[in-house]
Protein backbone atom coordinates (compact mmCIF):
# COMPACT_ATOMS: atom_id res chain seq x y z
CA UNK A 1 0.00 0.00 0.00
CA UNK A 2 1.05 3.49 -0.49
CA UNK A 3 -0.23 6.63 0.53
CA UNK A 4 -3.82 6.33 0.78
CA UNK A 5 -6.91 8.64 -0.72
CA UNK A 6 -8.49 10.02 2.30
CA UNK A 7 -12.61 10.13 2.70
CA UNK A 8 -13.17 13.01 5.45
CA UNK A 9 -16.39 13.40 6.42
CA UNK A 10 -17.43 16.94 7.15
CA UNK A 11 -19.66 18.15 9.92
CA UNK A 12 -21.35 22.06 9.80
CA UNK A 13 -21.81 23.11 13.39
CA UNK A 14 -23.91 25.81 15.12
CA UNK A 15 -24.44 26.22 18.40
CA UNK A 16 -23.29 22.98 19.09
CA UNK A 17 -24.82 20.66 16.82
CA UNK A 18 -24.39 19.28 13.20
CA UNK A 19 -26.35 20.99 10.37
CA UNK A 20 -26.57 21.07 6.61
CA UNK A 21 -28.31 23.11 4.17
CA UNK A 22 -28.17 23.27 0.74
CA UNK A 23 -26.59 26.63 -0.78
CA UNK A 24 -25.65 27.88 2.60
CA UNK A 25 -29.13 27.65 3.38
CA UNK A 26 -32.14 25.64 4.32
CA UNK A 27 -30.54 24.43 7.55
CA UNK A 28 -31.42 20.99 8.84
CA UNK A 29 -30.64 19.52 11.76
CA UNK A 30 -28.41 16.63 11.62
CA UNK A 31 -27.38 15.40 15.05
CA UNK A 32 -24.54 15.80 17.71
CA UNK A 33 -21.33 16.04 16.51
CA UNK A 34 -19.74 13.67 19.33
CA UNK A 35 -22.18 10.91 18.23
CA UNK A 36 -21.74 11.24 13.94
CA UNK A 37 -18.17 12.09 14.85
CA UNK A 38 -17.56 8.66 16.46
CA UNK A 39 -20.11 6.84 14.05
CA UNK A 40 -17.74 8.17 11.16
CA UNK A 41 -14.61 6.93 12.91
CA UNK A 42 -15.96 3.46 13.10
CA UNK A 43 -17.05 3.31 9.66
CA UNK A 44 -13.51 4.03 8.73
CA UNK A 45 -13.56 7.82 7.51
CA UNK A 46 -10.08 9.22 7.85
CA UNK A 47 -10.77 12.53 9.50
CA UNK A 48 -13.19 14.41 10.28
CA UNK A 49 -13.41 18.17 9.31
CA UNK A 50 -15.73 20.39 11.46
CA UNK A 51 -16.78 24.03 9.90
CA UNK A 52 -18.22 26.44 12.40
CA UNK A 53 -20.80 28.45 10.83
CA UNK A 54 -21.97 29.78 13.69
CA UNK A 55 -23.15 33.29 12.73
CA UNK A 56 -23.00 35.43 16.21
CA UNK A 57 -19.09 35.98 17.65
CA UNK A 58 -20.93 35.40 21.41
CA UNK A 59 -21.34 31.75 20.45
CA UNK A 60 -18.01 31.25 19.39
CA UNK A 61 -16.61 29.50 22.11
CA UNK A 62 -19.15 26.99 21.60
CA UNK A 63 -16.94 25.09 18.92
CA UNK A 64 -14.12 24.70 21.45
CA UNK A 65 -16.28 22.64 23.62
CA UNK A 66 -17.61 20.36 20.63
CA UNK A 67 -13.93 19.91 19.97
CA UNK A 68 -12.66 19.15 22.91
CA UNK A 69 -15.69 16.46 23.94
CA UNK A 70 -15.15 14.78 20.18
CA UNK A 71 -11.42 15.00 20.54
CA UNK A 72 -11.70 12.96 24.10
CA UNK A 73 -13.65 10.09 22.41
CA UNK A 74 -12.20 10.05 18.69
CA UNK A 75 -8.93 9.13 17.86
CA UNK A 76 -8.41 10.62 14.30
CA UNK A 77 -7.36 13.79 12.85
CA UNK A 78 -9.86 16.49 13.02
CA UNK A 79 -9.85 19.48 11.29
CA UNK A 80 -11.79 22.72 12.67
CA UNK A 81 -12.79 26.14 10.40
CA UNK A 82 -14.78 28.92 10.55
CA UNK A 83 -14.41 31.74 11.82
CA UNK A 84 -10.75 32.03 12.34
CA UNK A 85 -9.75 35.60 12.76
CA UNK A 86 -6.26 35.77 14.46
CA UNK A 87 -3.26 33.39 15.35
CA UNK A 88 -4.78 33.14 18.83
CA UNK A 89 -8.30 31.43 17.34
CA UNK A 90 -5.72 28.73 15.92
CA UNK A 91 -4.08 28.05 19.24
CA UNK A 92 -7.44 27.98 20.79
CA UNK A 93 -8.59 25.28 19.10
CA UNK A 94 -5.67 23.15 18.30
CA UNK A 95 -5.64 23.23 22.39
CA UNK A 96 -8.76 21.84 22.81
CA UNK A 97 -8.16 18.88 20.29
CA UNK A 98 -7.95 19.96 16.40
CA UNK A 99 -5.18 18.89 14.82
CA UNK A 100 -5.59 21.29 11.86
CA UNK A 101 -6.95 24.62 11.85
CA UNK A 102 -9.02 26.23 8.25
CA UNK A 103 -8.60 29.41 7.84
CA UNK A 104 -11.04 30.78 4.65
CA UNK A 105 -12.19 34.03 4.88
CA UNK A 106 -9.22 35.81 7.11
CA UNK A 107 -6.66 34.13 4.37
CA UNK A 108 -7.81 36.71 2.15
CA UNK A 109 -8.30 39.97 4.25
CA UNK A 110 -5.21 39.17 6.44
CA UNK A 111 -2.59 36.77 4.36
CA UNK A 112 -0.46 37.41 6.79
CA UNK A 113 -2.77 35.16 9.60
CA UNK A 114 -2.07 31.95 7.06
CA UNK A 115 2.02 32.70 7.56
CA UNK A 116 2.69 34.10 11.32
CA UNK A 117 -0.09 30.39 11.78
CA UNK A 118 1.99 28.29 9.64
CA UNK A 119 5.34 29.76 10.88
CA UNK A 120 4.34 29.12 14.99
CA UNK A 121 2.32 25.91 14.51
CA UNK A 122 3.85 24.39 11.45
CA UNK A 123 2.40 24.14 8.18
CA UNK A 124 0.41 21.12 9.17
CA UNK A 125 -1.57 22.39 11.18
CA UNK A 126 -3.00 25.07 8.61
CA UNK A 127 -5.27 24.65 6.08
CA UNK A 128 -6.40 27.32 3.56
CA UNK A 129 -9.98 26.54 3.07
CA UNK A 130 -10.69 28.09 -0.82
CA UNK A 131 -14.35 28.74 -1.88
CA UNK A 132 -14.03 28.89 -5.65
CA UNK A 133 -17.16 29.98 -8.38
CA UNK A 134 -16.47 29.67 -12.15
CA UNK A 135 -16.22 33.15 -13.68
CA UNK A 136 -15.43 32.20 -17.39
CA UNK A 137 -18.20 32.72 -20.12
CA UNK A 138 -19.46 29.87 -21.90
CA UNK A 139 -16.43 29.94 -24.69
CA UNK A 140 -14.09 31.31 -22.63
CA UNK A 141 -11.18 29.57 -21.04
CA UNK A 142 -11.99 27.99 -17.80
CA UNK A 143 -11.38 30.90 -14.80
CA UNK A 144 -12.66 30.47 -11.32
CA UNK A 145 -12.29 33.16 -8.45
CA UNK A 146 -12.01 32.87 -4.88
CA UNK A 147 -15.56 34.04 -2.77
CA UNK A 148 -15.96 34.76 1.16
CA UNK A 149 -18.12 35.47 3.67
CA UNK A 150 -19.10 31.69 2.81
CA UNK A 151 -19.59 32.80 -0.52
CA UNK A 152 -21.22 35.99 -0.60
CA UNK A 153 -18.34 38.52 -1.55
CA UNK A 154 -16.17 38.02 -5.15
CA UNK A 155 -12.60 39.14 -4.35
CA UNK A 156 -10.97 39.40 -7.78
CA UNK A 157 -8.79 36.61 -6.87
CA UNK A 158 -7.88 33.86 -9.20
CA UNK A 159 -8.39 30.58 -7.12
CA UNK A 160 -5.76 28.43 -9.05
CA UNK A 161 -2.93 31.81 -8.52
CA UNK A 162 -4.66 31.86 -5.01
CA UNK A 163 -3.95 28.54 -4.08
CA UNK A 164 -0.18 28.93 -4.97
CA UNK A 165 0.34 32.07 -2.74
CA UNK A 166 -1.21 30.30 0.05
CA UNK A 167 1.24 27.39 -0.50
CA UNK A 168 4.06 29.52 -0.09
CA UNK A 169 2.71 31.49 2.68
CA UNK A 170 2.65 28.38 5.25
CA UNK A 171 -0.92 26.41 3.65
CA UNK A 172 -0.22 23.04 4.65
CA UNK A 173 -3.04 21.53 2.42
CA UNK A 174 -5.87 23.28 0.31
CA UNK A 175 -9.60 22.97 0.99
CA UNK A 176 -10.83 23.61 -2.02
CA UNK A 177 -14.78 23.97 -2.01
CA UNK A 178 -16.42 24.76 -5.54
CA UNK A 179 -19.48 27.20 -4.89
CA UNK A 180 -21.32 26.48 -7.95
CA UNK A 181 -21.90 22.44 -6.54
CA UNK A 182 -21.81 22.74 -2.85
CA UNK A 183 -24.79 21.31 -1.71
CA UNK A 184 -26.28 20.40 -5.64
CA UNK A 185 -25.16 16.67 -5.56
CA UNK A 186 -24.59 16.80 -8.95
CA UNK A 187 -20.35 16.17 -8.20
CA UNK A 188 -17.15 17.77 -7.48
CA UNK A 189 -16.10 20.57 -10.18
CA UNK A 190 -13.48 18.13 -11.87
CA UNK A 191 -11.61 20.98 -13.74
CA UNK A 192 -11.51 23.22 -10.95
CA UNK A 193 -10.30 20.99 -8.44
CA UNK A 194 -7.44 19.09 -11.35
CA UNK A 195 -6.45 22.72 -12.18
CA UNK A 196 -6.15 23.28 -8.53
CA UNK A 197 -4.56 20.09 -7.51
CA UNK A 198 -1.92 20.56 -10.82
CA UNK A 199 -0.99 23.57 -9.40
CA UNK A 200 0.35 23.04 -5.87
CA UNK A 201 2.45 20.52 -4.12
CA UNK A 202 0.41 20.55 -1.16
CA UNK A 203 -2.70 17.94 -0.66
CA UNK A 204 -5.86 19.36 -2.08
CA UNK A 205 -9.31 18.21 -0.49
CA UNK A 206 -11.95 18.32 -2.93
CA UNK A 207 -15.12 19.47 -1.66
CA UNK A 208 -18.78 20.76 -3.06
CA UNK A 209 -21.25 18.79 -4.59
CA UNK A 210 -21.06 15.00 -3.53
CA UNK A 211 -24.01 13.08 -4.15
CA UNK A 212 -23.03 9.26 -5.08
CA UNK A 213 -19.73 7.54 -4.35
CA UNK A 214 -18.89 7.92 -8.07
CA UNK A 215 -18.97 11.32 -7.43
CA UNK A 216 -15.70 10.71 -4.84
CA UNK A 217 -14.56 8.79 -7.11
CA UNK A 218 -13.79 11.53 -10.18
CA UNK A 219 -12.90 13.67 -7.56
CA UNK A 220 -9.65 11.59 -7.34
CA UNK A 221 -9.30 9.79 -10.97
CA UNK A 222 -10.10 13.16 -12.93
CA UNK A 223 -9.85 15.36 -10.03
CA UNK A 224 -6.05 14.86 -8.87
CA UNK A 225 -7.46 15.14 -5.21
CA UNK A 226 -5.83 13.68 -2.57
CA UNK A 227 -8.40 13.47 -0.05
CA UNK A 228 -12.67 13.95 -0.91
CA UNK A 229 -14.73 15.80 1.34
CA UNK A 230 -18.64 15.08 1.58
CA UNK A 231 -21.42 15.89 4.25
CA UNK A 232 -24.98 15.24 3.51
CA UNK A 233 -24.41 12.03 1.54
CA UNK A 234 -22.59 10.41 4.83
CA UNK A 235 -25.06 12.71 7.57
CA UNK A 236 -28.13 11.39 6.16
CA UNK A 237 -27.15 7.85 5.94
CA UNK A 238 -27.54 7.13 2.27
CA UNK A 239 -24.20 6.09 2.19
CA UNK A 240 -21.32 5.05 4.82
CA UNK A 241 -17.77 5.92 4.85
CA UNK A 242 -17.21 2.11 4.16
CA UNK A 243 -18.78 1.79 1.48
CA UNK A 244 -17.25 5.21 0.21
CA UNK A 245 -14.53 3.39 0.72
CA UNK A 246 -15.09 0.46 -1.20
CA UNK A 247 -16.43 1.84 -4.12
CA UNK A 248 -12.61 3.66 -4.30
CA UNK A 249 -11.13 0.82 -3.97
CA UNK A 250 -13.35 -0.85 -6.61
CA UNK A 251 -11.74 1.52 -8.79
CA UNK A 252 -8.38 1.05 -8.27
CA UNK A 253 -7.92 4.25 -6.25
CA UNK A 254 -5.49 3.28 -2.65
CA UNK A 255 -7.42 3.32 0.23
CA UNK A 256 -7.52 2.54 3.89
CA UNK A 257 -9.79 -0.29 4.51
CA UNK B 1 -3.17 2.02 36.54
CA UNK B 2 0.36 2.31 34.34
CA UNK B 3 1.61 6.05 34.46
CA UNK B 4 3.14 7.72 31.61
CA UNK B 5 4.72 10.90 31.47
CA UNK B 6 4.15 13.36 28.51
CA UNK B 7 6.92 15.84 28.20
CA UNK B 8 5.28 19.29 27.66
CA UNK B 9 8.30 22.00 26.17
CA UNK B 10 5.91 24.47 24.54
CA UNK B 11 5.66 22.86 21.44
CA UNK B 12 2.39 21.84 20.13
CA UNK B 13 -1.03 20.41 21.39
CA UNK B 14 -0.55 17.90 24.13
CA UNK B 15 -4.35 17.06 24.28
CA UNK B 16 -4.97 14.39 21.75
CA UNK B 17 -1.58 12.66 23.44
CA UNK B 18 -2.63 12.85 26.69
CA UNK B 19 -6.54 12.08 26.26
CA UNK B 20 -5.09 8.71 24.07
CA UNK B 21 -3.20 7.31 26.61
CA UNK B 22 -5.89 7.68 29.43
CA UNK B 23 -8.42 5.96 26.85
CA UNK B 24 -5.34 3.02 26.83
CA UNK B 25 -6.14 3.37 30.55
CA UNK B 26 -2.84 5.30 31.69
CA UNK B 27 -2.63 8.06 34.22
CA UNK B 28 -0.89 10.23 32.10
CA UNK B 29 1.14 13.43 33.90
CA UNK B 30 1.95 16.73 31.20
CA UNK B 31 5.08 18.06 32.52
CA UNK B 32 8.34 19.54 31.67
CA UNK B 33 9.45 19.43 35.93
CA UNK B 34 12.78 17.60 35.46
CA UNK B 35 12.11 15.33 38.59
CA UNK B 36 8.70 14.16 38.04
CA UNK B 37 10.28 13.13 34.29
CA UNK B 38 12.99 11.46 35.35
CA UNK B 39 10.86 9.65 37.89
CA UNK B 40 8.61 8.32 35.45
CA UNK B 41 8.30 4.61 34.51
CA UNK B 42 7.83 5.56 30.97
CA UNK B 43 7.90 8.85 28.83
CA UNK B 44 6.29 10.22 25.79
CA UNK B 45 8.25 12.86 24.01
CA UNK B 46 5.73 14.41 21.34
CA UNK B 47 6.46 17.03 18.84
CA UNK B 48 5.03 18.96 16.03
CA UNK B 49 6.63 22.29 14.15
CA UNK B 50 9.67 22.49 13.54
CA UNK B 51 13.43 20.75 14.49
CA UNK B 52 15.32 23.76 15.80
CA UNK B 53 12.26 25.56 17.61
CA UNK B 54 12.25 22.19 19.22
CA UNK B 55 15.46 21.78 20.47
CA UNK B 56 15.59 25.48 21.49
CA UNK B 57 12.53 24.90 23.78
CA UNK B 58 14.23 21.60 25.57
CA UNK B 59 17.49 23.44 25.79
CA UNK B 60 15.91 26.63 27.41
CA UNK B 61 13.71 24.07 29.80
CA UNK B 62 17.16 21.86 31.04
CA UNK B 63 15.36 18.98 29.42
CA UNK B 64 18.38 17.81 26.77
CA UNK B 65 20.09 16.31 29.74
CA UNK B 66 17.16 14.92 31.25
CA UNK B 67 15.91 12.96 28.16
CA UNK B 68 19.31 12.10 27.70
CA UNK B 69 19.24 10.61 31.44
CA UNK B 70 16.08 8.56 30.61
CA UNK B 71 17.60 6.74 27.94
CA UNK B 72 20.94 5.85 29.53
CA UNK B 73 18.91 4.82 32.77
CA UNK B 74 16.50 2.31 30.62
CA UNK B 75 12.99 4.13 30.54
CA UNK B 76 11.38 3.17 28.17
CA UNK B 77 10.77 6.56 26.04
CA UNK B 78 8.36 6.85 22.92
CA UNK B 79 9.33 9.69 20.62
CA UNK B 80 6.07 10.28 18.49
CA UNK B 81 6.46 12.51 14.98
CA UNK B 82 9.06 15.68 15.58
CA UNK B 83 9.28 14.14 18.86
CA UNK B 84 11.04 10.79 16.79
CA UNK B 85 13.10 13.24 14.99
CA UNK B 86 14.45 14.26 18.04
CA UNK B 87 15.88 11.29 19.12
CA UNK B 88 18.37 10.96 16.37
CA UNK B 89 21.90 12.92 15.75
CA UNK B 90 20.89 15.87 13.94
CA UNK B 91 18.42 17.26 11.18
CA UNK B 92 19.02 19.03 8.16
CA UNK B 93 15.96 21.05 8.53
CA UNK B 94 16.71 24.98 8.43
CA UNK B 95 20.79 24.08 8.33
CA UNK B 96 22.10 21.90 10.49
CA UNK B 97 20.66 21.33 13.71
CA UNK B 98 22.25 18.75 16.67
CA UNK B 99 19.66 16.51 17.82
CA UNK B 100 19.69 14.25 21.06
CA UNK B 101 22.01 12.01 19.38
CA UNK B 102 19.73 9.05 21.20
CA UNK B 103 19.61 6.92 17.98
CA UNK B 104 22.26 7.61 15.62
CA UNK B 105 21.01 9.10 12.48
CA UNK B 106 20.12 12.16 10.44
CA UNK B 107 16.74 13.84 9.52
CA UNK B 108 16.53 14.64 5.87
CA UNK B 109 13.85 16.11 3.46
CA UNK B 110 11.64 13.96 2.05
CA UNK B 111 12.56 13.37 -1.58
CA UNK B 112 10.26 15.98 -3.90
CA UNK B 113 9.97 13.33 -6.57
CA UNK B 114 8.97 9.78 -6.31
CA UNK B 115 11.63 6.78 -7.36
CA UNK B 116 9.58 6.66 -11.04
CA UNK B 117 10.92 10.64 -11.52
CA UNK B 118 7.76 12.37 -10.88
CA UNK B 119 7.04 15.08 -8.78
CA UNK B 120 4.98 13.65 -5.43
CA UNK B 121 3.13 15.94 -2.80
CA UNK B 122 5.25 17.59 0.20
CA UNK B 123 3.93 16.95 3.12
CA UNK B 124 3.61 13.45 3.01
CA UNK B 125 0.02 13.56 5.23
CA UNK B 126 -2.52 10.87 5.24
CA UNK B 127 -2.88 7.24 6.39
CA UNK B 128 -0.09 4.50 4.84
CA UNK B 129 0.71 1.31 5.48
CA UNK B 130 3.22 0.13 7.62
CA UNK B 131 5.77 -2.67 6.41
CA UNK B 132 8.35 -4.70 8.25
CA UNK B 133 11.85 -2.81 8.02
CA UNK B 134 13.02 -6.13 6.75
CA UNK B 135 12.41 -9.71 6.25
CA UNK B 136 13.93 -11.15 9.04
CA UNK B 137 11.71 -8.78 11.26
CA UNK B 138 9.73 -9.64 13.62
CA UNK B 139 7.58 -6.83 15.92
CA UNK B 140 6.85 -9.45 18.50
CA UNK B 141 7.97 -7.90 22.13
CA UNK B 142 7.96 -4.86 19.94
CA UNK B 143 5.19 -1.91 20.35
CA UNK B 144 4.19 -3.01 16.92
CA UNK B 145 3.80 -6.37 18.85
CA UNK B 146 -0.32 -6.30 18.25
CA UNK B 147 0.27 -4.72 14.54
CA UNK B 148 -0.55 -6.53 11.22
CA UNK B 149 1.98 -5.80 8.54
CA UNK B 150 0.10 -3.54 6.56
CA UNK B 151 -2.19 -1.88 8.87
CA UNK B 152 -2.65 2.11 7.86
CA UNK B 153 -1.31 4.97 10.52
CA UNK B 154 -1.54 8.18 10.26
CA UNK B 155 1.45 10.48 8.96
CA UNK B 156 2.03 14.07 9.28
CA UNK B 157 5.91 15.27 8.15
CA UNK B 158 8.08 16.68 5.42
CA UNK B 159 11.27 15.53 6.60
CA UNK B 160 11.96 11.74 7.68
CA UNK B 161 14.62 9.66 9.95
CA UNK B 162 17.56 8.22 8.39
CA UNK B 163 18.84 6.28 10.88
CA UNK B 164 22.83 5.27 10.48
CA UNK B 165 22.20 1.59 11.30
CA UNK B 166 19.38 -0.06 9.30
CA UNK B 167 18.99 -2.55 12.56
CA UNK B 168 16.99 1.02 14.24
CA UNK B 169 14.48 0.52 11.80
CA UNK B 170 11.49 -1.46 12.47
CA UNK B 171 8.97 -0.63 10.08
CA UNK B 172 8.86 1.33 7.14
CA UNK B 173 6.10 3.15 4.31
CA UNK B 174 6.43 3.20 1.02
CA UNK B 175 5.83 6.97 -0.09
CA UNK B 176 6.82 6.75 -3.51
CA UNK B 177 9.03 3.91 -3.44
CA UNK B 178 10.98 5.55 -0.91
CA UNK B 179 10.59 3.45 2.18
CA UNK B 180 10.12 6.16 5.13
CA UNK B 181 11.50 5.39 8.42
CA UNK B 182 8.04 4.89 10.17
CA UNK B 183 9.10 3.28 13.60
CA UNK B 184 12.43 2.80 14.84
CA UNK B 185 14.32 1.76 18.20
CA UNK B 186 17.51 1.33 19.92
CA UNK B 187 17.07 -0.87 23.22
CA UNK B 188 14.65 1.13 25.47
CA UNK B 189 14.27 4.27 23.05
CA UNK B 190 11.39 4.43 20.27
CA UNK B 191 10.48 6.25 18.14
CA UNK B 192 7.29 6.52 15.66
CA UNK B 193 7.17 9.19 12.77
CA UNK B 194 3.45 8.63 12.28
CA UNK B 195 0.52 9.82 15.06
CA UNK B 196 -0.15 7.14 17.12
CA UNK B 197 -3.00 9.31 18.91
CA UNK B 198 -4.32 9.80 15.66
CA UNK B 199 -3.90 6.45 14.19
CA UNK B 200 -7.16 5.31 15.25
CA UNK B 201 -7.63 1.84 16.52
CA UNK B 202 -3.95 0.42 15.34
CA UNK B 203 -2.80 3.74 16.81
CA UNK B 204 -4.31 2.93 20.15
CA UNK B 205 -2.93 -0.58 20.18
CA UNK B 206 0.82 0.57 19.84
CA UNK B 207 -0.31 3.01 22.60
CA UNK B 208 -1.38 0.57 25.52
CA UNK B 209 1.99 -1.62 24.14
CA UNK B 210 3.78 0.84 25.17
CA UNK B 211 1.75 1.78 28.39
CA UNK B 212 2.10 -1.88 29.24
CA UNK B 213 5.99 -1.84 28.43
Amino acid sequence: MALAKRIIPCLDVTAGRVVKGVNFLELRDAGDPVEIAKRYDDQGADEVTFLDITASSDERDVILHVIEAVASQVFIPLTVGGGVRKVDDVRRLLNAGADKVSINTTAVTNPEVVRDAAARFGSQAIVVAIDAKQVSLPGEPLRWEVFTHGGRKHTGLDAVEWAKKMQAYGAGEILLTSMDRDGTKIGFNLPLTRAVSDAVDIPVIASGGVGNLQHLVDGVIEGHADAVLAASIFHFGEYTVRQAKEAMRAAGIEVRL
Amino acid sequence: MPDVVVIDYGVGNLYSVQRSLEHCGATVTVTSDHDVILAAPRVVLPGVGAFDSAMNALQQLGLVPVIQALANKGTPLLGICLGMQLLLDESEEFGLTKGLGLIPGRVVPIPAQTIAGDIQKIPHIGWNALEPACATNDWQGTILDHVTPGDAVYFVHSFMAVPSSEESRLANCDYGGHKIAAVIGRANVIGCQFHPEKSGETGLKILKKFCNA
